[in-house]
């Protein structure tokens, strides 16, 4: 079994497999049929949001559409594609034949299907209603979709969990020889600082909706407040978790840019080692800032000054980073391809998005854009302008890497540009309603700000149509573009080195790594010892 | 179908570079999730205990459930020679202590139900107050916890007599090892919030 690959039919993405590049395409697949979903429901809420007084959905139906848009983007979107992608690179960048634990991995990929359709399936009993942020005791009320919503983000969570514990273990026990930590690429790195946060951040959600679940289900008084329960624990207990939600969903897109900018620049890494500890600085800061989304909640004043320094804080290890790729592609020989467009547009749009997070932080602006469009707007910045830019500059950075073809590359600057202008178009004039005043989470609003909703509704539906160049060439490009050849980014890190798409066992022999990932520019530099089947590359 | 993608132990090298076996690590990561979650549950039920009257805690039994707490700790000093018996190689042993193991962590769950009943007679329900709701939410999760180990001990005794395990070859008996002392670490931590303060 060297070479000579077995059959490699696509039947196998359809059932069960431990392989992890064939649970990282599962992954990758399913998470971009629940965007699609999620998106369908912003196009919904958008179509609503034209004029001030429509009547489209009722305000119930809104409700139940926020709700699920919002859950169905962050927990069966943006977390199970940035797992995908995770899934198909960590082995190979590290030089590993599979995962630590492949049938907890095919697990957790398994686990995200029935969850997933559970979450849909509330629709048919009473989708949720009580916000993404499930705050009680609306959430107790709810009708029963409330209960199967909860329980379908418990499962996702353990699935994130599982996963989480696979990507450590693999890194700390699958690297190749001479693969040091110093030379572990930046994707990685991310991945290892985001199980962590995982690990530390998940269970304490998955503690809270199960007594959002009891309370529920068999009567217990959690969450009763004439029985003395406080619905602010369960924002602790939500936030504890939701906050840090935001870095496990931007860091490992924050990685894969790290990967893109040398590459696309032809130089090395400036400050290699600053950014692989930023991640982890993010990781372990993420976890003291949870209460700056309370400070209207009636928690202790007294506790709002350090949740606000503690947030600003964490500004620092991001603009390492931001300062980093700067320096990195500064004086390089940039190429503007479709990953490295996209790469760029994550530092603008994120930039907006992280630095009005430290305006929000600010106490005295909190208290007043509260719940407003600038929330919104905010937060569509960081995970739409920041994670979902990340997410398609790595799927067209790795696209020959998995499927071995060249993607059109017109087509995907033409995504680009759909994607760049809606983003902006969308989001920015929800900046101007939240200054204005517009709350958010409304089926009706003012008629004063019926243009900026226009303006924002209009970026939406170039956003819904941004996808389909991206579609068509996802999948003709797989079927029908030419073979791009083992390494047409000319890459140094590791999962570049052999074929394309690889093997089945990933390397034909125990790779031997004995440099770093990212000396571009020096003609002697090698950052593996070839393979005789690499060798002619 | 593609067991030929699954590890073996070649590819771990730089696990045992660092002297990391990757099923005591994947176990360890593991445990610090579950620590996480009963800090989210001992969180709710601590604000709880000092925010709210909680008349209930009077008929809490601290002999009875001090005596339980002996039973457990007492079950994790039989892992310990349990572990130790297969490291030398005696077989006999590792099974004799994994045997008492599961049956003091039956013992603790048997106690466990006698307290719950007691309590329920009292009144004290699930659903009769937020002290009943968290603290047999708190406890129970925690017995869950134990029932699971009890399971996992007689799945690990099973092998165990089955000649899975040699001196030089025991993962799954410090994996199932660390979990059983893990549940008992938290049940000290309960014991004292719930019963001593």
């Amino acid at each position: 079994m060297t070479t000579a690959t077995p059959a490699l039919s696509p039947r196998r993405y359809f059932g069960w497999s431990t392989d992890h590049k064939v649970i990282g395409v599962q992954y990758l697949v399913t998470s971009f049929f629940f965007f699609l979903v999620g998106g369908a429901m912003a196009g919904m809420i958008r179509t609503q949001l034209l004029a001030p007084d429509s009547t489209l959905v009722s305000a119930e139906a809104f409700n139940r559409l926020s709700t699920n848009h919002g859950s169905v983007m962050l927990f069966l979107w943006i977390l199970p594609v940035l797992a995908g992608l995770g899934n198909y690179l960590v082995p190979l960048q590290i030089g590993a034949r599979d995962m630590a634990f492949p049938r907890l991995n095919a697990l957790s990929f398994w686990l995200l299907v029935p969850a997933g359709l559970l979450m849909l399936a509330s629709f048919f009993v009473g989708a949720a209603e009580a916000g993404w942020t499930a705050y009680v005791p609306l959430s107790i009320s709810g009708p029963d979709g409330q209960t199967l919503w909860a329980l379908s983000v418990i499962l996702l969570g353990t699935s994130s969990m599982m996963g989480s514990i696979n990507f450590v273990t693999t890194i700390f026990t699958m690297r190749a020889e001479g693969l040091t930590f110093w030379r572990l690429p930046l994707f990685s790195w991310s991945m290892l600082a985001t199980s962590i946060l995982v690990l530390t951040a998940t269970p304490v959600l998955t503690a809270g909706l199960a007594l959002i679940a009891m309370d529920r289900l068999v009567g217990t008084l959690f969450f009763s407040v004439p029985a003395g329960g406080d619905p602010i624990l369960w924002q602790n207990l939500f936030w504890f978790y939701s906050h840090p939600a935001v870095y496990i969903m931007v860091l490992p897109a924050m990685g894969a840019i790290s990967e893109i900018f040398p590459v696309f620049a032809r130089k090395p890494v400036f400050g290699y080692r600053m950014i692989a500890v930023s991640s982890l600085a993010i990781s372990l800061l993420g976890l003291t800032v949870w209460a700056h989304h309370m400070f209207t909640s009636g928690m202790d004043p007294r506790l709002r000054v350090p949740y606000m320094i503690s947030t600003m804080i964490i500004a620092v290890p991001t603009g390492v980073k931001i300062f980093s790729w700067l320096a990195t592609i500064w004086g390089g020989k940039i190429r503007l391809d479709t990953p490295m467009l996209f790469a760029l547009g994550f530092i603008s749009m994120f930039l907006i998005g992280g630095i009005t997070g430290v305006f929000l932080a600010a106490i005295p602006v909190d208290l007043h854009v509260h719940d407003t469009y600038f929330v919104v707007a905010h937060l569509h910045f960081v995970l739409f302008g920041g994670s979902v830019s990340g997410a398609y500059a790595a799927l067209y950075y790795w696209y020959p890497k998995i499927t071995g073809r060249r993607f059109d590359e017109r087509l995907g600057k033409v995504h680009f540009a759909a994607n760049f202008i809606g983003t902006n178009l969308a989001y920015l004039p929800m900046f101007l309603a939240g200054l204005l005043g517009m709350p958010r989470r409304v089926v009706n609003y003012d008629p004063r700000f019926t243009e900026l909703n226009q303006l924002a509704s209009l970026g939406a539906f170039l956003l819904a149509v941004s996808v389909l160049p991206l579609l068509y060439n996802m999948i003709v490009s797989w079927v029908n573009g030419p073979k791009a050849g083992d390494n047409p980014w000319r890459a140094r890190t590791l999962e570049w080195q052999g074929s394309s798409p690889p093997p089945v066992h990933n390397f034909d022999q125990p790779p031997v790594v004995t440099e770093g990932p990212y000396d571009y520019g020096e003609a002697e530099a090698r950052s593996m010892m070839p393979s005789p089947a690499a060798a002619g590359d | 179908m593609t067991s030929h993608t699954i590890p073996h132990a070649d590819d771990f090298r730089a696990g045992r570079e660092l002297s990391l076996d990757h099923r005591k690590l994947g176990m360890w990561l593991f445990l610090a999730s579950e620590v996480m979650f009963f800090g989210g549950l001992v969180g709710t039920f601590l604000h709880y205990k000092a925010t709210l009257p909680t008349p209930e805690a009077a008929l809490l039994d601290t002999v009875l459930v001090g005596l339980n707490t002996f039973v457990l700790i007492t079950s994790s000093l039989m892992v310990v020679l349990g572990l130790d018996a297969i490291q030398r190689g005696r077989r006999r042993g590792l099974i004799t202590f994994l045997g008492l193991t599961a049956l003091l962590g039956a013992i603790f769950l048997g106690g466990q139900v006698f307290e719950f009943i007691s309590l329920a007679g009292h009144g004290v329900t699930l659903q009769s107050s937020v002290f009943g709701s968290s603290f047999y939410t708190l406890t129970g999760f925690h017995g869950l916890h134990v029932l699971i180990g009890v399971i996992w001990a007689l799945v690990t005794l099973m092998k165990a007599a089955r000649g899975t395990y040699t001196a030089q070859e025991h993962a799954g008996v410090e994996a199932f090892g660390l979990y059983w002392h893990f549940v008992d670490v938290v049940w000290i931590v309960l014991f004292t919030i719930i019963y001593l303060i």
